[in-house]
């Protein structure tokens, strides 16, 4: 493999990491808080880039425009969903609340199929986002460099908020003990609901980037990148957020690399993610940079 | 006295039942017989998936992916050997497996202990996971078997799938196979090993203290449902004649599932009845899809109403009324007889869950 197809190949990595990072810290931040996985997450940013599409597309905004209009209906939608389908459950079973988080995802993807239909979508592609420049071989679509960009930017955000912040000094308190943090007079609903709200927004903002760089739709595109998403939150150690970016990046890497290396398993590509996921289950639970709980009785 | 008019009752019932088979089988069309024939392989995954969900504790997700095993399993087993050269004409079949043709029985057992074997596998590391964990990393397995599938050429014929098997599973076989894995799970859970996996479920911690092998319990329900998962995989392959890798998706664990949280986890006859609903409905709300007649306005077919129905059933039931149908308790004909009477007593008894495991005599059980 000559240098030039390998700077390529990391320059995908790099942005389909990115990608999945985005959306694996919505994931992490639930689960931080509520011990939950969140099954709709991968739906909400299937919605994310539908808002967007439909946006530009019927609305005739500017891509920008409609990509604010996404995040936000998106960040909305996020809320919503928590108190419909699952603050009626708080106290119930574990597995009660995952049933209603399947099912949520569920209902979502097939009122897309309704709504939206069950037919591809193409994704016009702003032109600045569209071009290619070339670094001597290596050439790379605008986008795919924007990502990582953007990434970061908003995780730097994303940490400042947590670490730096009443309202994060607050998130960070009631994923450490939900009692104690509300007789600490913190609204834990409130927290709760702007988790779900942050974590929609990032995952809206993944979407939007997933269609500009694989500029297709469909009701169903959510489940995989979000079934993949999780386990990048879970190889990163759940509840952390530095983890999930880096799990992000070690899958997105992964995945592009062993196909680049390997082409005769390129057949196996989506089955990667879950053997990793067993792996780090089976000999490090907690994942990378995760914490060590010790289990009440 | 009570016993002997109940066991009447029952007797009565499953004759009638027995009759109305025959009858179905002689004069129905080949539509309505299949939709009955669905019911019983329903029943049948249903009841291996709440051997996991309800009475041990175990989320699992990973239905399909046994279900598969089991499918390919009985399916590379009854297939004649001109069958599988005009199945596999892209890439041949391997040698060992060109001429091997067994009975459909023998196959259908091979299937299930193919599936048994898969599950042993995975379970052993798997089990040592709990809740979401688990129901993660079983998903995850039935997502690799359903890859390892796709790409498995010389054996499975890949994304092409089986084509023209023989249609083995006619009505008394599937509802002679339901049956016999309905009477299996009364039975099991009259016995200790029931009673073991029960208190896994309840109390994973107390039932240690007790002198019960968590993990070998654990693993026994996993391996025994998978067993069972396989064999209905194997009939549904033998009853829709097709088996390709894209039928084993998640999308057919949540079908079953949905069966299982609606007839109320951890109950035998609750998963019984609501296999035959949701299965009877499924079909019966297709006319959700098409094109409609409101009187005043006429609507374009609407694809995936249907399916909205029923995923917003599943979160209206997990919300509102989570232990589903029958909750934990099993049918009995002194329900029937005041089901106004035991309505108000469900209420009254929601927060004891250690009240409603008598009465599980008679009944549809058998």
């Amino acid at each position: 493999m000559t240098l030039a197809l390998f700077l390529q190949h990391i320059a995908n990595a790099l942005s389909l990491g990115s990608l999945y990072a985005l959306i694996a810290i919505g994931y992490t931040m639930v689960y931080g808080i509520l011990r939950l996985i969140n099954f709709a997450h991968g739906d909400v940013f299937m919605l994310g880039a539908y808002i967007a599409f439909y946006g530009t597309a019927l609305l005739h905004l500017p891509w920008w425009a409609s990509l604010v209009l996404a995040i936000l209906c998106t960040s909305l939608f996020g809320i919503g969903l928590e108190k419909i389908a699952y603050r009626p459950l708080r106290d119930s079973p574990k597995i009660s609340i995952m049933i209603s988080a399947i099912g949520a995802s569920y209902l979502i993807e097939n009122l897309a199929v309704l709504l939206f239909g069950g037919r591809p979508k193409g994704v016009e592609v702003p032109d600045i986002l569209g071009k290619v420049i070339s670094f001597g071989s290596v050439s790379i679509v605008t986008v795919s460099l924007v990502i990582p960009v953007f990434t970061f930017a908003l995780l730097a955000i994303l940490l400042w908020i947590v670490n730096r912040t009443k309202t994060g000094m607050a998130m960070r308190a009631v994923s450490t003990d939900v009692e104690a943090a509300r007789l600490m007079a913190i609204d834990v609903n409130g927290i709760v609901s702007i988790t779900f709200g942050i974590g929609s927004l990032l995952a809206a903002f993944g979407g939007i980037l997933w269609s500009f760089k694989y500029p297709q739709l469909n009701p169903l595109m959510g489940v995989l990148p979000g079934l993949k998403c999780f386990i990048a939150a879970v190889i990163g150690g759940i509840g952390s957020i530095s983890g999930a970016v880096l799990g992000g990046f070690l899958l997105g890497l992964i995945e592009i690399m062993t196909v680049a290396l390997l082409p005769t398993l390129s057949g196996y590509r989506d089955a990667f993610a879950f053997v990793l996921l067993i792996v780090v289950l089976i000999v490090k639970p907690t994942g990378l940079l995760g914490k060590r709980q010790a289990e009440k009785v | 006295m009570k016993m002997t008019k109940n066991y009447t009752f029952s007797l009565i019932a499953i004759a009638v039942f027995a009759v109305f088979l025959v009858v179905a089988n002689t004069f129905f069309d080949a539509f309505t017989l299949r939709v009955i024939n669905l019911c019983a392989i329903y029943i049948i995954l249903a009841l291996s998936l709440n051997l996991l969900n309800g009475f041990t504790g175990l989320f699992s997700l990973g239905h399909s992916g046994f279900m598969a095993v089991g499918a390919y399993v009985c399916a590379l087993l009854t297939m004649s050997p001109e069958l599988k050269e005009m199945n596999f004409f892209l890439v041949p079949i391997i040698p060992a497996l060109k001429n091997l043709t067994l009975p459909f029985i023998p196959a259908l057992i091979f299937g299930g202990l193919a599936a048994a074997f898969v599950g042993f596998l995975i379970g052993a590391p798997v089990l040592r996971l709990k809740d979401d964990y688990l129901a993660i990393a079983t998903l995850g397995f039935s997502e690799i078997i359903r890859v390892l599938i796709t790409n498995a050429q010389t054996i499975t014929n890949g994304a092409q799938g089986l084509k023209g098997l023989p249609r083995y599973a006619s009505t008394y076989v599937v509802w002679i196979t339901a049956a016999l894995v309905t009477l299996f799970m009364a039975l099991l859970m009259r016995s200790s090993y029931g009673r073991a996996m029960k208190a896994v479920r309840d109390d994973e911690l107390a039932a240690e203290t007790m002198g019960v092998n968590v993990f070998r319990v654990k693993v026994t329900s996993f391996t025994v449902s998978s067993f069972i998962a396989g064999v209905g995989g194997a009939l549904l392959g033998h009853m829709i004649t097709t088996i390709d890798p894209k039928m084993f998706t998640f999308l057919l664990t949540f079908n079953i599932l949905l069966i299982v949280v609606l007839g109320g986890t951890g109950s035998i006859s609750g998963s019984v009845i609501a296999a035959i609903v949701v299965t009877i409905l499924m079909e019966a709300l297709r006319f959700l899809d098409e094109p409609m007649n409101l009187l005043l306005f006429k609507t374009q077919g609407l694809p995936g109403l249907r399916m909205v129905v029923f995923s917003a059933m599943l979160m209206l039931v997990v919300i509102f009324r989570q232990s589903g149908l029958m909750g934990n308790k099993e049918f009995s004909w002194g329900m029937l007889k005041n089901a106004g009477a035991v309505f108000s007593h469900l209420g009254k008894n929601k927060g004891s869950p250690g009240g409603g495991r008598r009465g599980s005599r008679g009944g549809r059980d058998a």
